[in-house]
């Protein structure tokens, strides 16, 4: 992956802050350069330029998105904003519900976990919107399991919760004209995997600090 | 308009505002660094952030006076357009008003500005009152979702009326053709603005002076029959002495300065009335920090358009 941030990000980031004309807050913690995944609530295709766009450029040119692999590649031109313009990780939406479901084999799990990890590496931070698909807003939906499995592979990680408000008045899902409101993009504690905890006790605690992040009113 | 910079009357009174201004900034000041006086310091603190409103409202006269025509046509554009975005974003909508919102912002509001700029009055006049009034509804069953219909179509409604119809008519002003005194419209923006914030300031004054009998405290409990009272009355002097400046007499500028303070009064009681309802506590602050221009045209708003409609009617032409 080349260093430095696409000139065409860059545009799109600002045209998404200009529309969304976002306020973010750090509530819970404060910009740093350390490697961190960030994972929010997700209903509008804007989530993750406006999150990227919130943090300083020098920790922008190293957070990478993590995207779903059969939307993105699906035209030419998705795959191009995916792979060269954002330098997405994309990978198999579902991978871990199959392997659950017994029909597939632990590897696609394990392949998904090792993908992101590699992503990671030792400098980089994630963007990870772990509903897995966009929500209507009304309420942060289940999260998927990825989240966790990589919370185990890299307890040295700090996972910041973040909370989008008003994203789906802006573009919701199905539409593609956005109306110009205002957002707030808050940032909340970071969590980590506890010793011993199980799966959905954390993935349900995640939930949880993303959506008491609604709300907060500005300091 | 070239002819803004070399209106002398329109410079003097500009100027006069600014004097103004800048003892009362060095007066917050002042007050703000001394603890010991017993004015609250909450009282003090409004009393600078009004004051911080008064030097953005003049910069955006300023602007307006010297980008000419086709400029102050775009910048009023742009204000109603973010205090669309404000109003918008407290008011609650729903999926199904996405498109209708779309057309509002990126449809609506700038047609409204070219009929303004073509200076079509009587398109001007049935656009948002008439025309979105049949187009917004009709939108909104076209996407096909019932519920709270008539509210949904209020609320949208309502914000074009105050933020498109109402603030372009502020506008509007400097597109006055009048006999005897062509070449001079600014001075009539100047003199709206004037007696409309005098009228809030004083209310406010005459309100904690002799203020008693509130009248309507769940709406705005700053708000005394004796404060209104006391401000339409003193407001409505300071504009009539104002009539050196305008195409009135002044006995004509008094009742201008009295209807300006009856309408601004009407038009701050409603906005307050309306950020009661929507409960500005979840999103005030953002929009606060954006700019707020909705709490700064809130008593301009209902004037505006009464006020151009008079002039018109009586003088221009």
């Amino acid at each position: 992956m080349s260093e430095g941030i696409h000139p065409i990000a860059s545009l799109l980031a600002a045209v998404a802050r200009g529309i969304t004309g976002v306020q973010v807050q750090w509530a819970g913690c404060e910009p740093d350069e350390r490697q961190r995944i960030y994972f929010a609530n997700h209903t509008s295709h804007l989530d993750f330029v406006v999150l990227w766009s919130a943090l300083p450029s020098e920790i922008r040119a190293r957070t990478r998105p993590i995207a779903a692999k059969d939307y993105w590649e699906e035209t030419s031109l998705r795959r191009y904003l995916a792979e060269n313009v954002f330098k997405a990780v994309l990978v198999e939406r579902g991978a871990i519900s199959k392997a659950n479901s017994h029909e597939e084999p632990k590897h696609a799990r394990r392949s998904l976990i090792e993908d992101m990890a590699a992503a990671l590496g030792d400098r980089n931070s994630l963007i990870l919107f772990p509903e897995g698909t966009r929500g209507t807003g009304e309420k942060v939906g289940e999260f998927r399991g990825g989240l966790y499995h990589l919370g185990l592979r890299r307890p040295d990680i700090e996972m910041v919760p973040a909370h989008m408000e008003n994203m789906n008045r802006i573009l919701p899902k199905g539409e593609y004209l956005p109306v110009p409101m205002l957002s707030l993009l808050t940032f909340g504690k970071p969590i980590q995997v506890e010793p011993h905890e199980n799966k959905d006790c954390f993935l349900e605690r995640a939930r949880e600090a993303v959506s008491s992040l609604r709300r907060i009113g500005p300091a | 308009m070239m002819t803004a910079i070399h209106d002398s009357i329109l410079m003097g009174l500009f100027g006069g505002v600014l004097c103004l201004l800048v003892i009362l900034t060095v007066i917050g000041r002042v007050l703000k660094r001394r603890h010991d006086s017993n004015i609250s310091r909450s009282t003090i603190d409004n009393f600078n952030a009004q004051i911080s409103a008064w030097w953005k409202m003049c910069v955006v006269l300023a602007l307006a006076l010297v980008v000419g025509r086709i400029g102050s046509l775009v910048l009023f554009g742009i204000l109603s357009f973010l205090a669309l975005r404000e109003y918008l974003t407290l008011v609650p909508t729903r999926r199904g008003d996405h498109r209708t919102l779309f057309w509002s912002f990126f449809v609506i509001m700038p047609l409204q500005y070219c009929v303004l700029g073509f200076q079509l009055y009587i398109v001007l006049a049935i656009m948002i009152p008439i025309l979105a009034c049949i187009f917004i509804p009709t939108s909104i069953a076209i996407a096909g979702d019932t519920a709270h219909f008539v509210e949904r179509a209020a609320k949208i409604q309502f914000g074009l009326m105050v933020c498109g119809y109402c603030l372009s008519h502020a506008c509007a002003l400097l597109q006055l053709k009048i006999p005897g005194f062509e070449g001079h419209p600014a001075r009539l923006l100047l003199y709206l603005g004037i007696v409309d914030q005098m009228n809030d300031l004083l209310q406010y004054v005459w309100g904690k002076l002799i203020g008693k009998n509130k009248i309507a405290w769940r709406v705005s409990p700053d708000k005394t029959w004796e404060g209104a009272l006391g401000g339409l009355v003193s407001a409505t002097a300071l504009g009539t002495l104002l009539w050196w400046a305008t195409p009135f007499t002044p006995l004509q500028s008094a009742g201008m300065s009295f209807t300006i303070c009856i309408l601004g009064f009407a038009g701050a009681l409603v906005m307050s009335a309306i950020k009661r309802d929507i409960g500005i506590k979840d999103f005030g602050a953002v929009v606060e920090r954006r700019g707020g221009i909705l709490d700064r045209i809130d008593s301009l708003c209902f004037a505006a358009p009464i006020f151009f409609h008079l002039v018109r009617y009586y003088f221009a032409r």
